[in-house]
């Protein structure tokens, strides 16, 4: 349960900043430190278990046939992330408040903080495949959010647009991944996963699994070649990259490597991919930070570098080299996180980023500069810093590796690892000197001083860690390293040292070459910038990605203007044809013949309302053009079609083929009167005929398969139905169980897609600014409204009201229902509209149809809710029998409310729509004072 | 007797409603054929009528009274729009 509440408390929480901002900044920024503080609380009280070895575990089934649980565990791993979650949550939160500005929408950036906080939360505690992948996909849409927060740079949203597109399409591999995983695995636990690696790896589809997995965490964690995401996310906000872009986000890529570690890793394909991914990753990334002047795109590049590296200590594969990667872990979102915050500060009160720009900060900003070198020596692996330790355990393990990428070159990856070194103390020597130390800045935007207390805190705070890290691993990162390398590789972890002294061997030789090498390049600097500008070609990712999605973008406008061309002709001609093709084919083939079935008798009656239906039929698509000739015998179509539904004993059918034919008529009336009285010819003859031809097509094919079908002995659900109607939905009409209790919930939604379809067809006509009142006691009021229609109308009212209530109240054991009398009233009450007018209707009636539609929505999801109250599953039906005096016994049903929501959103639905498409003409055609304007 | 007379009934009444197509068809007024597809709504409810006694069954009543609510309701749309255009005014 507390594992529940960890990753719910953001995900809910969120509201709270985005309210609390009403009452000030402090309020919002305090409200989502509270909500932090709370979750990580309650991290924390899970310590003593986690550190004792445990796993605490929440798991919800949901639907246990395909394997989906909500299911969370608290090992070591999950543990050690979601404590950089929370814990560096709560610095950003802090260090946030001093950053954002007046003008800065403060509830909003916190409320996006904590839904990516949950989010986050929710990857690294998963302990089912699905459930992590659905929080991977949050913390991408969630981390757009961020990234596009400042909504008025064109950067922002871009750059967020396109870690959108890298990370949420990975995660769309990673679905493939996950779903093949759970398929070799036959789960989709995690932690059942985890124990079956070698069932894995010798299954033939582990290749395309892992690299459809790695696809996933490659996105994220900005590996090469899908590296190009991250500088371009830089135009987040400070706090939004120190927070995703060093601490959470890019390292989801890399925990999903420790996650899987034991099931997926070992392999030489293994070895290959994510270790060659890594080393290039960190060579490239680290030589291109070098070359950046921009604070933030030097620490962007430093961090993919960083990510390399921990890639490449899992792509070694062996126990000892994932306990580095786990610890370095550790140490990067440290370090890296306080110098991004530093390198907003410097921003904050300087006002520029640019490192040309900026010297000799040291005089302004001592203490800024202090926190800085701090953090930037860990950077760089300097002894007594936490990036040492882990930097020089990181050289020994290149050094001793299974696997080689060339035979016979084992130096290559030593190589890379310590030329990637160099560069890497080159930047951070650049970071620091270029900045804080030279001749003073002259022309800054700013005069520069140290920034408030709440700013410089959560940097002091890592900067201290990194320090005391550095100097006494064992006591203070010791304890969490062991548990969380132990629940990365599934067993104790090997022997390995955490001490700063390990005599004189091959890593200290790689660290004196990084370093001398690298205080050299820093001097030459500008000779490899001028390099990397110059002659040295340099594919820009941002032009390539923007072309690539517009010619993406051209490409889907071409097929879908190739298929669809706007034409409903030929729309219907694609689909019908479609259908003939798929029901004759059956028929061409042989498999489908009629059976022995005995026909219906024939009747001189059927006959003639089979010969108007045929005809009548014919005679609308010959007449569509002379529309309202065309409306009547359409009509005709309608009332045979009623006639037919009785004759094969279907009333309810006939009682809604009714109904809906007149509200039909209606409709078209209103549309008809928009439209000119004839329609244009527009088709040639050849189209006529293939048009004739397919409709023939059409109709002979139906006829055939509704022959074979009837005639061919079939075994229906409706037997199911018939039997199961009244023992298990209390009515003996089975047409009505159906729908309001066997199919209820498609019931519901149906009526939520007619009330949707009403409040559109409002909205868009309420934006045509047509007037809400109606004048009524104009002189042409006897042409209007003739006398003795409005009279008889009226008479009529109640009557049709009876009849639907009626209706309404047999439906449950006899034709009828609440669809049907809710049909009924809207026609009864549409016949006062046409007899009485728009004006003296709605002073009589309601007035607020929207209003009743989501009464009616509500009505019959309240019904549906109500089932839970007693244990039951959404929308369970519920009857039984009550004996009242003089009335005697009586049935109560559940399904009675829910027609009664059915009923409310039909009639209101109906009328809205008609109502308000009545009203188009007479405020195009009749400004109030053109009252004899008719058209 | 009974048999005789439905048979008549129903001969009578198909009779009748090709009688109404064929007003429908030949107009040669739109009055003339909205006229037509009341009438066709009318013989229709006696059609019901008949099938009812036939198979002795209430069943199909509840139809035959919409179509008359419904077939009014019709005809007075098609009215309204002949003489005003807008029906809903």
């Amino acid at each position: 349960m507390t594992l529940l509440l960890i990753v719910l408390l953001p995900l809910v929480g969120a509201l709270l900043p985005a309210w609390f901002i009403r009452w000030g900044r402090n309020q919002s920024a305090l409200a989502a430190g509270v909500v932090t503080g709370t979750a990580f609380a309650l991290l924390l009280s899970l310590s003593s278990s986690v550190f004792a070895g445990e796993v605490p575990r929440a798991d919800w089934t949901w639907m246990s046939s395909i394997g989906l649980s909500l299911a969370f565990m608290a090992d070591g791993l999950g543990y050690l992330f979601a404590f950089l979650i929370l814990g560096i949550g709560l610095l950003v939160v802090l260090y946030a408040r001093y950053y954002l500005s007046e003008k800065d929408p403060m509830g909003r950036f916190y409320a996006y903080l904590l839904l990516f906080m949950g989010a986050m939360l929710g990857v690294v505690l998963a302990d089912n495949l699905i459930v992590l992948l659905v929080f991977w996909e949050l913390t991408s849409l969630t981390s757009f959010l961020l990234i596009g927060y400042w909504k008025h740079l064109p950067e922002g949203r871009q750059g967020a647009r396109m870690a959108l597109v890298v990370t949420g399409g990975g995660g769309l591999a990673m679905l493939a991944g996950f779903i093949l995983l759970g398929n070799i695995a036959g789960t989709y636990q995690l932690s059942e996963i985890l124990q079956m690696g070698e069932v894995i790896q010798a299954h033939d589809l582990y290749a395309p699994m892992l690299v459809l997995v790695l696809i996933g965490a490659f996105t994220k964690s900005a590996q090469f070649p899908f590296h190009f995401w991250l500088p371009h996310a830089m135009a987040a906000p400070t706090p939004v990259s120190a927070y995703l872009h060093s601490a959470t986000m890019v390292k989801a890529g890399v925990f999903l490597l420790a996650r899987l570690f034991p099931a997926l890793s070992g392999t030489e394909l293994w070895f290959f991919l994510v270790t060659g991914a890594g080393a290039a990753t960190l060579l490239f990334a680290a030589y291109v930070a070098l070359t950046k002047h921009d604070l933030k795109g030097l620490l962007a590049y430093s961090t993919v570098s960083h990510l390399g590296m921990i890639t490449v200590l899992f792509g070694i594969g062996t126990a000892a080299a994932a306990v580095v990667g786990i610890f370095h872990i550790m140490n990067h979102a440290a370090f890296k996180a306080s110098l991004f915050m530093n390198a907003g500060i410097v921003d904050h009160e300087t006002g520029t980023r640019d490192i040309r720009r900026l010297s000799g900060l040291w005089a302004a900003m001592p203490i800024t500069g202090v926190l800085a070198i701090i953090a930037a020596a860990a950077m760089a692996g300097v002894p007594l810093f936490n990036g040492f330790l882990s930097k020089e355990m990181f050289f020994e393990q290149a050094w001793a590796l299974e696997y080689q990428f060339v035979e016979g070159v084992p130096w290559l990856l030593p190589a890379i690892v310590t030329l990637a070194a160099l560069f890497s103390v080159a930047y951070s020597i650049r970071l620091v000197w270029s900045v804080f130390f030279g001749p003073q800045a002259e022309d800054l935007p700013k005069p520069p001083h140290d920034p408030p207390f709440g700013m410089l805190l959560p940097v002091g705070i890592l900067a201290a860690l990194c320090i005391v890290v550095g100097i006494v691993p064992v006591l203070v990162a010791g304890p969490m390293l062991a548990v969380a390398a132990t629940a990365t590789i599934g067993i104790a972890p090997p022997e390995y040292s955490l001490t700063l002294w390990h005599g004189f061997n091959i890593p200290l030789l790689m660290t004196a070459l990084a370093f001398v090498g690298g205080i050299v390049a820093y001097w030459k600097r500008w000779a490899i910038i001028g390099l990397h500008e110059g002659p040295l070609p340099f594919p820009e990712a941002k032009r390539i990605f923007d072309g690539t999605i517009d010619r993406l973008a051209a490409f889907s406008h071409g097929t879908t203007a190739a298929l669809e061309n706007g034409s409903l002709q030929r729309y219907l001609a694609l689909l019908v044809g479609a259908a003939v093709v798929a029901m004759g084919w059956p028929f061409l083939t042989g498999s489908w013949s009629a059976g022995p079935g005995p026909g219906t008798p024939l009747d001189g009656m059927s006959l003639v309302v089979w010969a108007i239906l045929v005809g009548a039929a014919v005679a609308t698509a010959a007449l569509h053009r002379r529309r309202i000739l065309a409306l009547v015998v359409v009509s005709v179509v309608g009332l045979m079609l009623a006639l037919a539904f009785v004759h094969l004993s279907a009333p309810d059918l006939a009682l809604t083929q009714l109904s809906v034919e007149v509200v039909t008529v209606v409709l078209l009336l209103l549309a008809l009167h928009l439209l000119p009285k004839e329609g244009p010819s527009e088709d040639s003859i050849g189209r006529k005929a293939r048009d004739v031809g397919l409709a023939v097509a059409a109709g002979c094919a139906v006829t055939a398969m509704a022959w074979v079908i009837l005639t061919n002995p079939v075994d229906t659900i409706s037997g199911f139905h018939l039997a199961e109607s009244y023992p298990g939905g209390g009515g003996t009409n089975v047409v009505n169980v159906i729908l309001v209790d066997f199919r209820g919930f498609d019931t519901f939604g149906e009526i939520i897609v007619l009330a949707i379809a009403g409040l559109g067809i409002y909205a868009m006509i309420d934006a045509l600014g047509v007037p809400d009142r109606w004048k009524i006691g104009s002189p042409d009021d006897e042409v209007r409204y003739p006398l003795l229609l409005t009279v008889i109308t009226r008479l009529l009212l109640p009557l049709a009201l009876l009849v639907s209530m009626y209706l309404f109240l047999r439906g449950h054991n006899q034709p009828g229902g609440g669809f049907i009398a809710g049909l009924v009233t809207a026609v009864a009450l549409i016949l006062q509209y046409v007899a009485s007018g728009i004006g003296w209707t709605t002073d009589r009636f309601v007035r607020d149809y929207h209003g009743a539609i989501a009464l009616g929505v509500l009505a019959a999801g309240a019904t549906g809710l109500g089932a839970w109250l007693f244990g039951y599953p959404f929308l369970t039906g519920w009857f039984d029998y009550f004996e009242l005096p003089i009335i005697g016994e009586f049935e109560l049903a559940s399904a009675v409310l829910f027609d009664i929501g059915v009923y409310l959103t039909v009639v209101a639905g109906v009328l809205l729509m008609l109502v308000n498409m009545g009203k188009i003409r007479n405020a195009s055609a009749a400004a109030p004072d053109a009252a004899d304007g008719e058209g | 007797m009974l048999t005789f007379a439905l048979t008549f009934g129903f001969t009578a009444m198909g009779l009748a409603m090709l009688l109404n197509i064929v007003r429908l068809v030949k107009g040669p007024d739109t009055v003339d054929r909205v006229t037509a597809l009341d009438t066709l709504y009318i013989n229709t409810i006696a059609v019901l009528m008949l099938v009812g006694i036939r198979i002795g069954s209430d069943i199909f009543f509840e139809a035959a009274l919409l179509i008359a609510m419904m077939g009014f309701v019709g005809t007075v749309a098609l009215a309204k729009h002949i003489r005003r255009g807008s029906i809903i005014e």
